[in-house]
C-alpha cells in the first residue's frame, strides 16, 4: 500500500506527463505482478463497486471525532469530494500497515463487502488508522469507487507496451477485460496483459472488444473544408446517428456487445443478441444502437429506457425495438482489420451483409456527394432525419486508438445545436476542482407570453459547462449577492440573468416540471444585454418538438 | 445593559467613545491598523495609527498617510478610552487591538496565526471580555503541520528539482508569506530569486532587522546553470505571464493554507501545493479563543456564520460582523482569489 500511496503522490504532483511516465515505469519495474495488476486497474479507470454505503462513511466521522454533522455537511460541501473530507477530519495516523497493494485490497478492502453493516464503520476505522493522510484519501476513493489520478490509461498503456516491448495496440485491447467493473484483476492478468506476442496470442481468444476509435470535432468552416481536408470525394461520409456506440464481438460461438465506455450490455440487448446465429465466428463490427421505428430513428432519450429499466420486459422490447446500424468492420475470419484502409474494411463489411442479410442490422449508408457544398446541404436535413450531423472519414484511414491522429482521423460535422435564453434560479457548488465556485446553474423559461400578467420561471433544464473561468468567478460573486435562501446545497437566487442555452435533443417528458427533457444542455453566451423579461417561454421550447 | 465599545458601521468597525476606526474599508477621520494587507489598510483616512514594526510597509502601500506608531504593549489614551496593540502573529507590524472602556476590555484580533514562525513577533492571546475574532480558516478541514515539516517537504521540492536542473518556482503572498519562506529556505541548494514584486518588501524587513537571507533579481543571474538550480519567489499574478518564461524548464508550486484542499491546487494547475498558512487552523482559533477568556465572540471574515454557530454549540455567546475583510485582494488570502488564477 505505501508504494502505491507513493506512486499517487507522485503522479498527483506533477502536472508533467514525462515526470508521470518516468513515476510509472519506476512502480511497474519494481511492484509484483499481483501488485501491478490492481495498479493498472486503478490507474487505467477500473473502479470496483462502491464497498460500502455512503452512511457507513459518515458513521466514520461520527465514530472518531466529536464534530456535529452539520459541521460535517458543511466541511464536505467547502471540499466538494467525499473521500477527501473524511481524510481531512480523521485524526492524524503515521503508517502503520505492510501490507502491499493486492495484499491490502484482498485482506482489508474486499472483504467489506461480507461485513455485517452494522459493524463496517468500526472496521473501516481500524483500517483507516494504519494509513496516513494520503493514505486514508487514496483508500477512501478506492471505497467509494471514485478514485482517479490525473494519467490517462494511455500513458497507462504506453509506460506497460515500454516495459514488456509490445505493440500499445496490443496493450490497449488486453487491458479492457481487466478494467471490468465486476473484476478482481490477479497476478496471472498482468502477466498476459504483458506478455510477449506470439501465433498463439496476437488475436484476442475471448470476448474483449478493440479500443473504440473516436471521432474529432471538425473545427473548420465549409469554407475552408477544400483547402484544409481536400476533395470531398476523398472522404467517406455517413450520418452521425444519435445512439450508443458499441462493438459486436463474436468468437468461439459466442456473442458479446460493449459499448464505448467498455461495459458489457449484450444483456441490456437481445435482439442484438440473437445475431449470434448469423454472425461467423472471428468477427468483430464497429457501429450504432439506436431505436428504429417506422422508418426512422427514434430519440436518444428512447433508448435510455432501455438501458434504464432493471427488467426488460416483452412490452419494452416490442415499444423499444433496438438495431445495430455498423459501419465498420475490425475483425474477420479471426483476423485484425485495423491496419486496412477504410474502403478496404467497408467493401468486406457491405459485401458480407448484403449477402447474408441479418435481421435488426442495418449498414450505415455512404453520402455520395461531390462538393462539400452539398454535404452540407446533407448536414442540413439532420434534424429531420433525426440524427446529429455528419461523420467524416478518410477513405484511406486506418483504426486508430481513442483520439489519436497518427493513422487518419474522422471527424464529427455536427448539426448546430436548438438555442433558446433561459433566466438563472438555481445555482449549487461544484466538485473536485470547481467545489468553491457555483457552477451547476438551473435555467427556468416563463410559463406564459409577456402579455400575460401573472406569469411564473419555469424550471426547464440544468447546466454545468460552457463559460470562461473569468466569467464563472463573475457569476459567483453575483450569485453571492443575489442569494434569497439557501436549500442544502441549492442556492436560491432573485433571478436577474439571462443565458443563451444551446442543447441537442428534445422530447415530451411526465418526468420534467416543464414536461419537456433536452439533451446535453450547455451555456452558450451569457445575455447581458437581455432583461429577465425577454427570456423566452415554455412555448418557445415546445415549438421545438418533432411533430 | 450598557453599549457595545464597537459597533458595525458601513464604514468599518467603530468605537464609539474613542471615535475611531479599526481597519475601515471606506475613509475616515482616524484609523487603527492591524495589518498593512489591502483589506485591511486601505487609503483616504485623515489619521492612521498602527504597529511601530508595521511603519515603512504602510508607508509602501499607502502612500504619504499621516500615521502615528506605538509599540507592542504601549498604552495610549484617547477620550477616555486606553488603547494597545499586541502582536497578532501573521505579518510584519500585525497587531490586535485591545480597547479598555470603563473597566470593560475588547479586542479585535485582525488576521492572526497562533504558531511561532520564527521572524514575526509571536501572537499573544489577551484577556479580554469581547474577542473580535477572524475564521479565513475556521472549518475543521484546516489542520496545519509544524512549520518544520513544511520547511522540509518544500527544500526537498527544491532539492529534487534543482537535481534534475529544473527551475523551482514558489508563488506565494507577496508581504508576509514570501519573507517567512525566505527565513525556511535552505540556501546550500542554491541561489534564490526574488520577484520585483517581493524584493521590495524583502528590503522592509531587513531594515526593520529581520536577517533574510541574501536574494537576487532574475536579471542577476546570467549562469543558465545556475538559475536552474535556482528557487524562485514570485507572486501569484505572475503565473502565466511571460515573467515566467526566462525559466524554459521549472516545475512550480505555491504555498498557503488554501492548498489543503486538492481541488483548490488542481485547479491552479501547480505541481505542488505547499500548506502554510499565516492563519490560524480551526484548531488555533479554537484555542486562541479559549486563552483570551471571552464569553462574547464577534466573527469577522472567513467562514464566520459555520464558526459563530459552532461556538454557540460550545457555549460561547458568539455572532458575526459583515465585513469588507478578506475580499478580492490579491494579498490576502481571500478564497475567491485562490479558486481562479487571473
Amino acid at each position: 500500500m505505501r508504494a502505491f500511496v507513493e506512486l499517487y503522490m507522485q503522479l498527483d504532483s506533477t502536472t508533467s506527463i514525462l515526470a508521470k511516465e518516468r513515476a510509472l515505469r519506476i512502480y511497474f519495474s519494481t511492484a509484483s505482478p499481483a501488485d501491478s495488476a490492481w495498479a493498472t486497474y486503478f490507474l487505467a479507470g477500473g473502479n470496483p463497486k462502491r464497498l460500502v454505503k455512503t452512511s457507513i462513511l459518515r458513521k466514520l466521522v461520527n465514530l472518531s471525532t466529536t464534530l456535529p454533522s452539520w459541521l460535517f455537511e458543511e466541511s464536505y460541501e467547502s471540499v466538494g469530494d467525499l473521500a477527501e473530507t473524511i481524510a481531512l477530519l480523521l485524526p492524524l495516523t503515521p503508517m502503520g500497515t505492510t501490507d502491499s497493494l493486492h495484499e491490502w485490497m484482498k485482506n482489508s478492502l474486499l472483504p467489506l463487502r461480507v461485513i455485517p453493516s452494522e459493524h463496517q464503520a468500526e472496521y473501516l476505522l481500524s483500517l483507516l488508522q494504519k494509513l496516513d493522510s494520503t493514505g486514508k484519501f487514496v483508500c477512501l476513493k478506492i471505497i467509494t469507487g471514485s478514485f482517479r489520478v490525473g494519467v490517462s490509461r494511455l500513458t497507462v498503456i504506453k509506460a506497460l507496451a515500454d516495459l514488456a516491448e509490445i505493440d500499445e495496440k496490443i496493450v490497449a485491447q488486453r487491458i479492457v477485460g481487466l478494467v471490468g467493473i465486476n473484476h478482481i484483476p490477479t497476478a496471472n492478468d498482468f502477466l498476459t496483459l504483458i506478455q510477449p506476442i506470439d501465433a498463439t496470442n496476437n488475436i484476442n481468444q475471448t470476448g474483449l472488444p478493440f479500443p473504440f476509435f473516436l471521432a474529432h470535432t471538425i473545427p473548420y468552416d465549409v469554407s475552408e473544408m477544400p483547402e484544409q481536408l481536400g476533395l470531398s470525394q476523398d472522404w467517406i461520409t455517413e450520418w452521425k446517428w444519435d445512439g450508443i456506440r458499441a462493438q459486436i464481438v463474436k468468437r468461439g460461438g459466442e456473442i458479446w456487445i460493449w459499448s464505448r465506455g467498455e461495459e458489457l450490455i449484450t444483456e441490456r440487448f437481445p435482439e442484438i443478441a440473437n445475431m449470434r446465429e448469423h454472425l461467423p465466428d472471428g468477427a468483430v463490427l464497429d457501429g450504432e444502437l439506436v431505436v428504429w421505428s417506422n422508418d426512422k430513428p427514434q430519440s436518444f432519450a428512447m433508448l435510455q429506457q432501455r438501458i434504464g429499466r432493471l427488467k426488460l420486459t416483452s412490452k419494452l422490447l416490442k415499444e423499444v425495438p433496438v438495431i445495430f446500424i455498423a459501419y465498420d468492420i475490425l475483425e474477420w475470419q479471426g483476423l485484425d482489420l485495423r491496419q486496412e484502409t477504410l474502403l478496404k474494411r467497408k467493401d468486406l463489411l457491405n459485401g458480407f451483409i448484403n449477402a447474408n442479410p441479418i435481421p435488426g442490422l442495418k449498414i450505415s449508408p455512404i453520402l455520395f456527394a461531390d462538393s462539400w457544398q452539398k454535404l452540407s446541404e446533407y448536414r442540413g436535413e439532420s434534424r429531420q432525419r433525426g440524427v446529429e450531423g455528419l461523420i467524416l472519414k478518410h477513405k484511406f484511414s486506418q483504426y486508430g486508438i481513442g483520439r489519436t491522429k497518427e493513422v487518419g482521423i474522422w471527424w464529427k460535422w455536427k448539426i448546430d445545436p436548438f438555442t433558446i435564453d433561459a433566466v438563472l434560479i438555481y445555482a449549487q457548488r461544484g466538485h473536485g476542482r470547481r467545489a468553491s465556485l457555483y457552477t451547476d446553474f438551473t435555467f427556468a423559461l416563463w410559463d406564459k407570453p409577456k402579455s400575460e400578467p401573472d406569469r411564473k420561471l419555469l424550471p426547464f433544464a440544468k447546466a454545468y459547462s460552457g463559460l470562461t473561468d473569468a466569467e464563472l468567478r463573475e457569476a459567483d460573486q453575483l450569485i453571492r449577492k443575489s442569494t434569497l435562501e439557501r436549500f442544502g446545497p441549492v442556492t436560491t437566487l432573485e433571478p436577474t440573468q439571462v443565458f443563451e442555452i444551446g442543447f441537442e435533443g428534445i422530447a415530451r417528458s411526465k418526468r420534467h416540471k416543464s414536461g419537456i427533457s433536452v439533451r446535453f444542455p450547455r451555456i452558450l453566451r451569457w445575455r447581458k444585454d437581455k432583461s429577465i423579461y425577454e427570456a423566452n417561454t415554455l412555448m418557445d421550447l415546445q415549438s421545438f418538438l418533432p411533430h | 445593559m450598557r453599549a457595545d465599545i464597537i459597533e458595525l458601521r458601513p464604514e468599518g468597525l467603530y468605537c464609539t467613545a474613542g471615535d475611531f476606526y479599526i481597519d475601515p474599508w471606506q475613509p475616515v477621520p482616524m484609523a487603527i491598523i492591524t495589518h498593512a494587507h489591502s483589506d485591511h489598510a486601505r487609503r483616504g483616512c485623515e489619521k492612521y495609527l498602527s504597529n511601530t514594526l508595521a511603519k515603512n510597509v504602510l508607508y509602501k502601500r499607502l502612500g504619504n498617510i499621516t500615521l502615528q506608531t506605538i509599540d507592542y504593549g504601549e498604552i495610549i489614551r484617547h477620550r477616555g478610552v486606553r488603547v494597545s496593540l499586541y502582536p497578532a502573529g501573521h505579518i510584519l507590524g500585525s497587531a490586535q487591538v485591545k480597547i479598555e472602556y470603563r473597566g470593560e476590555t475588547w479586542v479585535v484580533s485582525g488576521d492572526y496565526k497562533v504558531e511561532n514562525d520564527n521572524i514575526h513577533q509571536s501572537f499573544e492571546p489577551i484577556q479580554c471580555d469581547t474577542f473580535i475574532t477572524e475564521s479565513t480558516f475556521g472549518l475543521p478541514i484546516y489542520r496545519w503541520q509544524p512549520q518544520s515539516v513544511i520547511q522540509a517537504q518544500i527544500n526537498n521540492w527544491w532539492k529534487d528539482n534543482a537535481s534534475q536542473n529544473r527551475t523551482s518556482i514558489l508563488f506565494c503572498y507577496a508581504l508576509g508569506k514570501a519573507q517567512r519562506l525566505l527565513s525556511l529556505l535552505d540556501c546550500s541548494i542554491g541561489p534564490i530569486v526574488a520577484h520585483g514584486a517581493i524584493e521590495p518588501i524583502n528590503q522592509i524587513y531587513r531594515e526593520t532587522g529581520v536577517a533574510l537571507p541574501q536574494t537576487y533579481m532574475v536579471t542577476q543571474i546570467t549562469d543558465k546553470v545556475a538559475l536552474e538550480k535556482a528557487l524562485v519567489l514570485a507572486p501569484p499574478s505572475a503565473s502565466r505571464t511571460t515573467w515566467l518564461k526566462r525559466f524554459g524548464h521549472f516545475s512550480d508550486a505555491f504555498a498557503s493554507g488554501w492548498m489543503q484542499i486538492r481541488g483548490r491546487r488542481r485547479i491552479k494547475s501547480i505541481d505542488r501545493g505547499f500548506v502554510l498558512s499565516d492563519h490560524a487552523d480551526w484548531a488555533g482559533l479554537l484555542s486562541a479563543i479559549r486563552e483570551t477568556n471571552a464569553d462574547r465572540i464577534i466573527v469577522t471574515h472567513g467562514y464566520s456564520e459555520i464558526f459563530a454557530r459552532y461556538l454557540n454549540e460550545q457555549g460561547f455567546d458568539a455572532q458575526t460582523f459583515s465585513t469588507k475583510f478578506g475580499e478580492n485582494h490579491e494579498n490576502d488570502d481571500s478564497p475567491l482569489d485562490h479558486s481562479i488564477e487571473t
